[in-house]
């Protein structure tokens, strides 16, 4: 059973590589899911597990998933934002768990944004 | 909606569109009467009446970018369609009670799925919120608040992705708990259902 002793543990393990990120505030990466009706009913809760749970197996630290509402693109939900600190925003559709682990490796860890996934090539 | 769990996220979001700064969810299972209750309960900004007359409506929305809101509707015709019952209660300035009851010996019924999963996401994903989940089984219950996690966390966000996947864990493991403690006479009577 999980303890409130080992979330101490996470805690102070979390605290400590946030003083190193604090100096470099605007170096964090943030991957955003489409979480309004349409993103959920075409399956964005497991892709914002899989996101949370690659970046939390890689120890990335300095990458942030937040959530957002509809933008009026239901038709290719779930969709996915990545935006990484002087790079242009991606957005990535009709995502999936396993895409998501993609997009984690090729992008946000070697920096090489999967061109197949992105709402460009959906809508060519 | 391919599980009620989903419903459960969907709802709540509007408790975090509507500025709530408490939300509470309740999923209530009742073996022997076989129904299954959920309850969302938010203190935002609630409806005016006009509003809360039109939200079960698919063609109606407040968003500006599209023409339909299909949240409520979805979420009232799968308690509905198992000969359950739905309603929705809400005072400006006070907040809104989305209440859906479903009759788990339906042939309709959408089953409940990771009601945690989506706990978790709501949780984690709005820092500012204290969510109250309560899950009860019979006459077991298991009660998480996300201020109490708040406190043990110090400062450490919500979304820090090593304390979100502990936060879906202790939600997943003390779900299952309440099924195993469960009395024998009552898993008798679900195996027979």
């Amino acid at each position: 059973m999980k303890s409130i002793e080992e979330l101490k543990a996470i805690r102070d393990k979390a605290r400590a590589q946030m003083n190193i990120r604090e100096e470099n505030e605007d170096g964090n990466i943030r991957v955003v899911v489409g979480m309004a009706t349409c993103g959920i009913a075409a399956g964005a809760r497991p892709v914002l597990n899989a996101f949370v749970d690659e970046i939390a197996k890689r120890g990335l630290h300095n990458v942030f998933v937040a959530q957002t509402g509809c933008i009026g693109l239901c038709q290719f939900e779930p969709i996915v934002e990545v935006m990484v600190p002087g790079q242009e925003k991606v957005t990535y559709c009709k995502m999936t768990p396993e895409k998501a682990v993609r997009v984690v490796t090729d992008h946000i860890v070697n920096g090489q944004p999967v061109a197949e996934f992105t709402i460009g090539e959906a809508t060519k | 909606m391919r599980e009620l769990s989903l419903n459960i996220l969907d709802i709540a979001q509007n408790s975090v569109a509507a500025g709530a700064s408490r939300v509470e969810i309740e999923v209530r299972e009742d073996t022997a009467e076989r129904t299954l209750l959920i309850r969302i309960s938010d203190n935002g900004c609630g409806m005016s009446e006009e509003t809360l007359r039109r939200v079960q409506d698919p063609f109606y929305t407040t968003r500006t970018t599209r023409k339909v809101g299909m949240g409520i509707p979805l979420f009232k015709m799968a308690a509905e369609m198992t000969g359950g019952s739905f309603s929705i209660a809400s005072e400006v300035g006070k907040g809104t009670v989305v209440t859906a009851l479903f009759r788990t010996d339906s042939i309709d019924f959408t089953p409940l799925g990771d009601a945690e999963s989506s706990v978790c996401a709501l949780v984690t994903m709005n820092e500012n919120i204290n969510f109250v989940y309560r899950r009860r089984l019979d006459e077991n219950e298991f009660v998480f608040s996300s201020d109490e996690i708040k406190e043990v966390l110090d400062g450490v966000p919500l979304n820090e992705p090593s304390v979100a996947k502990w936060i879906g864990e202790y939600l997943t493991e003390h779900a299952e708990s309440l099924r195993l403690t469960a009395s024998p006479e009552n898993q008798g009577g679900q195996s027979e259902a």
